[in-house]
Protein backbone atom coordinates (compact mmCIF):
# COMPACT_ATOMS: atom_id res chain seq x y z
CA UNK A 1 0.00 0.00 0.00
CA UNK A 2 1.54 3.84 -0.66
CA UNK A 3 1.31 5.77 1.90
CA UNK A 4 3.35 8.41 0.40
CA UNK A 5 3.72 9.74 -2.88
CA UNK A 6 7.18 11.35 -3.78
CA UNK A 7 7.48 11.80 -7.38
CA UNK A 8 10.58 11.31 -9.28
CA UNK A 9 10.67 14.65 -11.39
CA UNK A 10 13.41 14.93 -14.39
CA UNK A 11 14.35 17.97 -15.55
CA UNK A 12 16.50 18.47 -18.86
CA UNK A 13 18.07 21.95 -18.42
CA UNK A 14 20.14 23.61 -21.19
CA UNK A 15 23.73 24.87 -20.35
CA UNK A 16 23.56 28.17 -20.88
CA UNK A 17 19.91 29.54 -19.98
CA UNK A 18 17.69 27.36 -17.84
CA UNK A 19 20.91 25.55 -15.91
CA UNK A 20 22.18 29.09 -14.91
CA UNK A 21 18.75 30.39 -13.91
CA UNK A 22 18.16 27.08 -11.18
CA UNK A 23 21.59 28.32 -10.24
CA UNK A 24 20.29 31.24 -9.78
CA UNK A 25 17.05 29.69 -7.71
CA UNK A 26 19.22 27.96 -5.94
CA UNK A 27 21.68 31.13 -4.76
CA UNK A 28 18.57 33.05 -4.44
CA UNK A 29 17.35 30.30 -2.04
CA UNK A 30 14.23 30.10 -3.35
CA UNK A 31 12.25 27.37 -2.39
CA UNK A 32 11.57 24.15 -5.33
CA UNK A 33 10.89 20.66 -4.76
CA UNK A 34 14.06 18.43 -3.95
CA UNK A 35 12.06 15.77 -6.61
CA UNK A 36 13.27 17.48 -9.23
CA UNK A 37 16.41 15.99 -10.95
CA UNK A 38 18.37 17.91 -13.27
CA UNK A 39 20.20 16.28 -16.23
CA UNK A 40 22.27 19.17 -18.10
CA UNK A 41 22.71 19.07 -21.85
CA UNK A 42 24.08 21.40 -23.79
CA UNK A 43 20.97 22.81 -25.68
CA UNK A 44 17.62 21.81 -25.35
CA UNK A 45 17.86 20.21 -28.87
CA UNK A 46 20.13 17.69 -27.22
CA UNK A 47 16.95 16.28 -25.86
CA UNK A 48 16.70 13.15 -27.90
CA UNK A 49 13.01 12.14 -27.82
CA UNK A 50 14.27 8.64 -26.82
CA UNK A 51 15.81 10.90 -23.52
CA UNK A 52 12.03 11.50 -22.40
CA UNK A 53 10.68 7.96 -23.29
CA UNK A 54 13.53 6.69 -21.25
CA UNK A 55 13.38 8.59 -18.16
CA UNK A 56 9.54 7.58 -18.33
CA UNK A 57 11.03 3.93 -18.44
CA UNK A 58 13.99 4.24 -15.58
CA UNK A 59 10.46 5.41 -13.16
CA UNK A 60 10.03 8.99 -14.01
CA UNK A 61 6.68 10.42 -13.32
CA UNK A 62 7.05 13.74 -14.90
CA UNK A 63 9.64 14.85 -17.11
CA UNK A 64 9.79 18.52 -18.41
CA UNK A 65 12.47 20.52 -20.47
CA UNK A 66 13.91 23.93 -19.99
CA UNK A 67 15.51 25.70 -22.58
CA UNK A 68 16.45 29.25 -23.98
CA UNK A 69 13.63 31.93 -25.02
CA UNK A 70 12.97 31.42 -28.65
CA UNK A 71 15.48 33.52 -30.12
CA UNK A 72 18.40 33.42 -27.15
CA UNK A 73 19.53 30.06 -27.94
CA UNK A 74 23.18 30.10 -27.55
CA UNK A 75 23.99 28.37 -30.67
CA UNK A 76 20.96 30.64 -32.48
CA UNK A 77 18.45 28.46 -33.70
CA UNK A 78 18.72 25.17 -31.68
CA UNK A 79 15.38 25.85 -29.54
CA UNK A 80 13.39 26.34 -32.69
CA UNK A 81 14.03 22.71 -33.69
CA UNK A 82 13.30 21.65 -30.32
CA UNK A 83 10.30 23.20 -30.14
CA UNK A 84 8.87 21.43 -33.32
CA UNK A 85 9.98 18.18 -32.31
CA UNK A 86 8.93 18.28 -28.70
CA UNK A 87 5.55 19.14 -29.96
CA UNK A 88 5.45 16.21 -32.09
CA UNK A 89 6.68 14.09 -29.29
CA UNK A 90 3.98 15.62 -26.75
CA UNK A 91 1.22 15.21 -28.93
CA UNK A 92 1.85 11.53 -30.13
CA UNK A 93 2.28 10.70 -26.38
CA UNK A 94 -1.05 12.43 -25.67
CA UNK A 95 -2.08 9.86 -28.52
CA UNK A 96 -1.03 7.42 -27.03
CA UNK A 97 -3.33 8.00 -24.19
CA UNK A 98 0.12 9.53 -22.09
CA UNK A 99 -1.55 11.79 -19.40
CA UNK A 100 -0.59 15.16 -21.16
CA UNK A 101 0.71 16.50 -17.76
CA UNK A 102 3.32 14.72 -17.43
CA UNK A 103 5.41 16.10 -20.13
CA UNK A 104 5.69 19.76 -20.26
CA UNK A 105 8.27 22.71 -21.94
CA UNK A 106 9.54 25.86 -20.32
CA UNK A 107 11.76 28.18 -21.34
CA UNK A 108 13.56 29.78 -18.66
CA UNK A 109 16.71 32.10 -19.32
CA UNK A 110 19.91 32.96 -16.82
CA UNK A 111 18.04 35.59 -15.16
CA UNK A 112 14.60 33.79 -14.45
CA UNK A 113 16.09 31.98 -11.08
CA UNK A 114 12.20 32.89 -9.21
CA UNK A 115 10.39 31.65 -12.51
CA UNK A 116 12.42 28.37 -12.55
CA UNK A 117 11.70 28.13 -8.71
CA UNK A 118 7.64 28.49 -10.09
CA UNK A 119 7.72 26.40 -13.27
CA UNK A 120 8.65 23.16 -10.80
CA UNK A 121 6.67 23.99 -7.75
CA UNK A 122 3.87 24.30 -10.04
CA UNK A 123 4.98 20.97 -12.49
CA UNK A 124 5.75 18.58 -9.55
CA UNK A 125 1.96 19.74 -8.05
CA UNK A 126 0.39 18.80 -11.38
CA UNK A 127 2.45 15.52 -11.05
CA UNK A 128 1.30 14.94 -7.00
CA UNK A 129 -2.28 15.20 -8.60
CA UNK A 130 -1.92 12.21 -11.64
CA UNK A 131 0.00 10.35 -9.37
CA UNK A 132 2.06 7.64 -10.32
CA UNK A 133 3.35 6.98 -13.46
CA UNK A 134 1.25 3.66 -14.93
CA UNK A 135 1.40 3.93 -18.55
CA UNK A 136 4.85 4.40 -19.59
CA UNK A 137 6.79 2.14 -16.66
CA UNK A 138 9.10 -0.53 -17.11
CA UNK A 139 8.16 -3.16 -14.12
CA UNK A 140 11.89 -4.56 -15.25
CA UNK A 141 13.25 -1.15 -14.11
CA UNK A 142 11.65 -0.67 -11.05
CA UNK A 143 13.12 -1.69 -7.70
CA UNK B 1 1.14 -3.66 -69.23
CA UNK B 2 2.57 -6.59 -67.38
CA UNK B 3 3.89 -7.65 -71.19
CA UNK B 4 4.88 -4.21 -71.86
CA UNK B 5 6.94 -3.99 -68.98
CA UNK B 6 8.79 -7.29 -69.73
CA UNK B 7 9.54 -6.33 -72.92
CA UNK B 8 11.06 -3.31 -71.97
CA UNK B 9 13.21 -4.64 -69.20
CA UNK B 10 14.19 -7.10 -72.05
CA UNK B 11 15.37 -4.72 -74.54
CA UNK B 12 16.85 -2.70 -71.90
CA UNK B 13 18.84 -6.03 -70.58
CA UNK B 14 19.62 -7.25 -74.09
CA UNK B 15 20.84 -3.68 -74.83
CA UNK B 16 23.57 -3.47 -71.41
CA UNK B 17 21.78 -0.23 -70.45
CA UNK B 18 20.82 -1.69 -67.33
CA UNK B 19 22.32 -4.23 -65.26
CA UNK B 20 19.91 -5.85 -62.86
CA UNK B 21 15.70 -5.27 -63.03
CA UNK B 22 14.03 -4.59 -60.13
CA UNK B 23 10.85 -5.76 -60.01
CA UNK B 24 7.94 -8.16 -58.71
CA UNK B 25 8.19 -12.09 -58.73
CA UNK B 26 5.56 -14.51 -59.06
CA UNK B 27 5.01 -16.14 -55.51
CA UNK B 28 3.68 -19.40 -54.39
CA UNK B 29 -0.05 -18.17 -54.72
CA UNK B 30 -0.95 -15.49 -56.74
CA UNK B 31 -2.04 -12.97 -53.92
CA UNK B 32 1.83 -12.98 -52.68
CA UNK B 33 4.60 -11.48 -55.39
CA UNK B 34 7.29 -10.62 -53.59
CA UNK B 35 10.46 -7.96 -54.87
CA UNK B 36 13.17 -9.72 -56.57
CA UNK B 37 16.02 -8.77 -58.57
CA UNK B 38 16.24 -10.14 -62.48
CA UNK B 39 19.24 -10.02 -63.52
CA UNK B 40 18.92 -12.19 -66.84
CA UNK B 41 16.40 -12.48 -69.61
CA UNK B 42 15.34 -15.91 -69.16
CA UNK B 43 14.10 -15.21 -65.61
CA UNK B 44 11.98 -12.43 -66.37
CA UNK B 45 9.17 -14.77 -67.35
CA UNK B 46 8.67 -15.12 -63.63
CA UNK B 47 8.09 -11.25 -63.36
CA UNK B 48 4.76 -10.20 -62.58
CA UNK B 49 2.51 -7.26 -62.28
CA UNK B 50 -0.80 -7.47 -60.98
CA UNK B 51 -3.17 -6.01 -58.33
CA UNK B 52 -1.56 -8.09 -55.81
CA UNK B 53 1.87 -6.30 -56.42
CA UNK B 54 1.92 -4.68 -52.95
CA UNK B 55 5.45 -4.24 -52.17
CA UNK B 56 7.07 -0.84 -52.42
CA UNK B 57 10.11 -1.07 -54.39
CA UNK B 58 11.74 2.29 -53.40
CA UNK B 59 13.50 1.16 -50.56
CA UNK B 60 15.46 -2.02 -52.35
CA UNK B 61 17.31 0.79 -54.73
CA UNK B 62 19.04 1.07 -51.93
CA UNK B 63 21.11 -2.10 -52.34
CA UNK B 64 21.25 -0.80 -56.01
CA UNK B 65 23.69 1.96 -55.15
CA UNK B 66 26.40 -0.29 -54.45
CA UNK B 67 26.03 -2.33 -57.52
CA UNK B 68 27.81 -1.45 -60.66
CA UNK B 69 25.81 -0.45 -63.46
CA UNK B 70 21.87 0.72 -63.79
CA UNK B 71 19.50 -1.03 -62.02
CA UNK B 72 15.78 -0.92 -63.69
CA UNK B 73 12.86 -0.72 -61.44
CA UNK B 74 9.49 -0.20 -61.66
CA UNK B 75 7.77 2.66 -59.52
CA UNK B 76 3.82 3.40 -59.10
CA UNK B 77 2.77 6.58 -58.02
CA UNK B 78 3.34 6.38 -54.28
CA UNK B 79 6.76 4.49 -54.57
CA UNK B 80 8.33 7.42 -56.91
CA UNK B 81 7.55 9.42 -53.69
CA UNK B 82 9.34 7.11 -51.60
CA UNK B 83 11.78 7.06 -54.01
CA UNK B 84 12.03 10.93 -54.01
CA UNK B 85 12.58 10.88 -50.02
CA UNK B 86 14.84 8.22 -50.33
CA UNK B 87 16.99 10.32 -52.86
CA UNK B 88 16.83 13.60 -51.06
CA UNK B 89 18.48 11.70 -48.44
CA UNK B 90 21.79 10.70 -50.39
CA UNK B 91 20.51 6.84 -50.26
CA UNK B 92 20.18 5.89 -53.42
CA UNK B 93 21.79 6.90 -56.29
CA UNK B 94 20.07 8.53 -59.32
CA UNK B 95 22.77 7.47 -61.59
CA UNK B 96 22.22 4.50 -60.89
CA UNK B 97 18.85 3.56 -61.70
CA UNK B 98 16.62 3.64 -64.68
CA UNK B 99 12.91 4.34 -63.48
CA UNK B 100 9.75 3.26 -65.47
CA UNK B 101 7.20 5.12 -64.00
CA UNK B 102 3.79 2.39 -63.90
CA UNK B 103 0.30 2.61 -63.81
CA UNK B 104 -1.58 1.79 -60.62
CA UNK B 105 -5.46 0.78 -60.33
CA UNK B 106 -4.86 0.56 -56.68
CA UNK B 107 -3.52 -2.77 -54.75
CA UNK B 108 -6.72 -5.50 -53.62
CA UNK B 109 -6.20 -6.52 -49.81
CA UNK B 110 -5.74 -10.46 -49.45
CA UNK B 111 -8.00 -10.90 -47.06
CA UNK B 112 -10.17 -9.11 -49.53
CA UNK B 113 -9.92 -11.38 -52.07
CA UNK B 114 -13.36 -12.66 -52.83
CA UNK B 115 -14.43 -8.96 -53.32
CA UNK B 116 -12.33 -6.12 -55.14
CA UNK B 117 -11.59 -4.22 -51.88
CA UNK B 118 -8.43 -2.45 -52.05
CA UNK B 119 -6.40 -1.78 -49.44
CA UNK B 120 -7.10 1.10 -47.15
CA UNK B 121 -3.93 3.30 -48.24
CA UNK B 122 -4.75 3.02 -51.78
CA UNK B 123 -8.46 3.81 -50.75
CA UNK B 124 -7.47 7.11 -49.63
CA UNK B 125 -4.48 7.75 -52.54
CA UNK B 126 -3.42 11.45 -52.61
CA UNK B 127 -0.21 10.41 -54.58
CA UNK B 128 -2.31 10.36 -58.41
CA UNK B 129 1.27 11.33 -60.54
CA UNK B 130 4.61 10.18 -60.61
CA UNK B 131 6.92 12.21 -59.37
CA UNK B 132 10.37 11.39 -60.65
CA UNK B 133 11.28 8.90 -63.88
CA UNK B 134 13.04 8.39 -66.76
CA UNK B 135 9.75 6.72 -68.91
CA UNK B 136 6.20 5.46 -68.38
CA UNK B 137 4.15 2.99 -68.88
CA UNK B 138 0.73 2.67 -68.78
CA UNK B 139 0.91 6.04 -66.32
CA UNK B 140 -2.80 7.20 -68.13
CA UNK B 141 -4.37 4.14 -66.04
CA UNK B 142 -3.35 6.26 -62.69
CA UNK B 143 -5.67 9.20 -63.39
CA UNK B 144 -8.50 7.51 -61.02
CA UNK B 145 -10.93 8.97 -58.81
CA UNK B 146 -10.18 8.77 -55.08
CA UNK B 147 -13.39 9.65 -53.52
CA UNK B 148 -12.05 8.48 -50.14
CA UNK B 149 -9.05 10.89 -50.62
CA UNK B 150 -10.60 13.66 -47.85
CA UNK B 151 -11.08 10.44 -45.52
CA UNK B 152 -7.23 10.21 -44.77
CA UNK B 153 -7.56 11.57 -41.59
CA UNK B 154 -10.22 10.13 -40.19
CA UNK B 155 -9.09 7.42 -38.04
CA UNK B 156 -7.03 9.25 -36.51
CA UNK B 157 -9.73 12.15 -35.54
CA UNK B 158 -11.94 9.21 -34.32
CA UNK B 159 -9.00 7.95 -31.97
CA UNK B 160 -8.24 12.04 -31.32
CA UNK B 161 -11.67 12.46 -30.08
CA UNK B 162 -11.41 8.99 -27.20
CA UNK B 163 -10.97 10.20 -23.89
CA UNK B 164 -7.15 10.02 -23.09
CA UNK B 165 -8.15 6.67 -20.75
CA UNK B 166 -9.95 5.08 -23.95
CA UNK B 167 -7.37 6.25 -26.17
CA UNK B 168 -4.79 4.45 -23.52
CA UNK B 169 -6.94 1.13 -23.64
CA UNK B 170 -6.83 1.52 -27.41
CA UNK B 171 -3.54 1.80 -28.31
CA UNK B 172 -2.74 -1.09 -25.46
CA UNK B 173 -5.05 -3.31 -26.84
CA UNK B 174 -3.84 -2.85 -30.20
CA UNK B 175 -0.14 -2.61 -29.37
CA UNK B 176 0.17 -5.86 -27.23
CA UNK B 177 -0.61 -7.79 -30.01
CA UNK B 178 2.56 -6.82 -31.44
CA UNK B 179 5.28 -9.82 -31.34
CA UNK B 180 7.98 -7.20 -32.92
CA UNK B 181 8.81 -9.03 -36.03
CA UNK B 182 10.34 -5.92 -37.31
CA UNK B 183 8.81 -6.48 -40.40
CA UNK B 184 6.96 -2.55 -39.77
CA UNK B 185 11.04 -1.24 -39.42
CA UNK B 186 11.98 -3.35 -42.49
CA UNK B 187 9.35 -2.93 -45.05
CA UNK B 188 9.23 0.76 -44.12
CA UNK B 189 11.13 3.15 -47.30
CA UNK B 190 12.06 5.96 -44.67
CA UNK B 191 13.83 3.57 -42.28
CA UNK B 192 16.97 3.12 -43.80
CA UNK B 193 19.60 3.51 -41.33
CA UNK B 194 22.45 1.03 -41.52
CA UNK B 195 22.36 0.70 -37.91
CA UNK B 196 19.16 0.76 -36.13
CA UNK B 197 18.82 2.10 -32.33
CA UNK B 198 16.77 -0.69 -32.02
CA UNK B 199 19.20 -3.36 -33.00
CA UNK B 200 21.75 -2.49 -30.20
CA UNK B 201 20.68 -3.75 -26.25
CA UNK B 202 21.72 -0.16 -24.84
CA UNK B 203 17.60 1.00 -24.63
CA UNK B 204 16.60 -2.63 -23.87
CA UNK B 205 14.75 -3.24 -26.89
CA UNK B 206 16.59 -5.40 -28.64
CA UNK B 207 14.71 -8.07 -31.01
CA UNK B 208 12.94 -10.13 -29.09
CA UNK B 209 8.95 -10.36 -28.06
CA UNK B 210 7.83 -8.08 -25.25
CA UNK B 211 8.89 -8.19 -22.04
CA UNK B 212 6.17 -5.27 -20.64
CA UNK B 213 3.68 -3.11 -22.35
CA UNK B 214 6.64 0.17 -21.84
CA UNK B 215 8.56 -2.10 -24.73
CA UNK B 216 5.83 -2.13 -27.12
CA UNK B 217 5.19 1.73 -26.72
CA UNK B 218 8.83 2.40 -26.73
CA UNK B 219 9.55 0.81 -30.32
CA UNK B 220 6.42 2.07 -31.82
CA UNK B 221 6.89 5.79 -31.05
CA UNK B 222 10.23 5.76 -31.98
CA UNK B 223 9.74 4.01 -34.96
CA UNK B 224 7.22 6.25 -35.92
CA UNK B 225 9.03 9.31 -34.52
CA UNK B 226 12.13 8.49 -36.68
CA UNK B 227 9.86 8.84 -40.06
CA UNK B 228 8.24 11.77 -39.07
CA UNK B 229 8.36 14.43 -41.10
CA UNK B 230 10.12 12.16 -43.95
CA UNK B 231 7.23 9.36 -43.95
CA UNK B 232 5.41 9.53 -47.28
CA UNK B 233 2.14 7.67 -46.32
CA UNK B 234 2.76 5.14 -48.66
CA UNK B 235 1.28 2.32 -45.83
CA UNK B 236 3.67 -0.40 -45.76
CA UNK B 237 3.89 -0.80 -42.19
CA UNK B 238 0.26 -1.26 -41.68
CA UNK B 239 0.54 -3.76 -44.83
CA UNK B 240 2.85 -6.29 -43.83
CA UNK B 241 2.24 -6.29 -39.88
CA UNK B 242 1.40 -9.93 -39.40
CA UNK B 243 -0.78 -9.12 -36.49
CA UNK B 244 -3.14 -6.31 -37.75
CA UNK B 245 -2.04 -3.69 -36.22
CA UNK B 246 -2.85 0.17 -37.88
CA UNK B 247 0.78 1.50 -37.51
CA UNK B 248 0.03 3.86 -40.29
CA UNK B 249 -2.53 5.44 -37.76
CA UNK B 250 0.70 6.53 -35.65
CA UNK B 251 2.58 8.54 -38.75
CA UNK B 252 -0.98 9.78 -40.00
CA UNK B 253 -1.04 11.35 -36.41
CA UNK B 254 2.25 12.91 -36.81
CA UNK B 255 1.24 13.74 -40.88
CA UNK B 256 -1.99 15.50 -39.49
CA UNK B 257 -0.01 17.79 -36.54
CA UNK B 258 2.57 18.75 -39.11
CA UNK B 259 -0.09 19.69 -41.96
CA UNK B 260 -1.77 21.69 -39.07
CA UNK B 261 1.10 23.24 -36.90
CA UNK B 262 3.56 23.73 -39.79
CA UNK B 263 1.37 23.80 -43.35
CA UNK B 264 0.60 20.92 -45.54
CA UNK B 265 3.61 18.96 -46.63
CA UNK B 266 4.27 15.76 -48.38
CA UNK B 267 7.12 14.11 -48.18
CA UNK B 268 9.33 13.41 -50.98
CA UNK B 269 7.20 15.80 -53.21
CA UNK B 270 9.92 18.28 -53.61
CA UNK B 271 13.54 17.10 -53.50
CA UNK B 272 14.27 20.81 -52.58
CA UNK B 273 12.45 21.27 -49.62
CA UNK B 274 13.13 21.24 -45.97
CA UNK B 275 11.76 18.55 -43.75
CA UNK B 276 9.12 19.98 -41.28
CA UNK B 277 11.12 19.22 -38.24
CA UNK B 278 14.72 20.03 -39.81
CA UNK B 279 13.06 23.81 -40.44
CA UNK B 280 11.51 26.21 -38.19
CA UNK B 281 9.20 29.12 -37.91
CA UNK B 282 10.55 32.24 -35.68
CA UNK B 283 7.27 33.55 -35.01
CA UNK B 284 4.69 31.17 -35.93
CA UNK B 285 5.23 27.83 -34.10
CA UNK B 286 3.09 27.33 -31.66
CA UNK B 287 4.45 26.16 -27.66
CA UNK B 288 4.12 22.47 -26.84
CA UNK B 289 2.82 22.90 -24.00
CA UNK B 290 1.34 25.59 -21.19
CA UNK B 291 0.11 24.93 -17.56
Amino acid sequence: MQVDFKPLVVAFCCNWCSYAGADLAGTSRLQYPAEVKIIKVPCSCRVNPLFVLRAFQKGADGVIICGCHPGDCHYSTGNYYTRRRITLLYSMLDFLGIEKGRTHLEWVSAAEGVKFATVMNKFVGQIHELGENKRLEDWRCKN
Amino acid sequence: MQELMKAKAKELLAGGIVQKVLAWKKGDFPQNPAPAFFADESQLDEMVYDKFCAANLAKFMVEAKKEDGKTLVFLRPCDTYSYNQLLKENRVSREKAYIIGVGCEGVVAVEEMQGTGLLERCRVCTKINHVIYDELIGAETVKRETDDAAARFDRVEEVEKMTSDERYAFWQNQLSKCIRCNACRNACPSCSCKKCVFDGDSYDTEQKANASSFEEQMFHIIRAYHVAGRCTDCGECARVCPQGIELNLLNRKFIKDINELYGEFQAGADIEALGPLTDFNIDQDPEPSSF
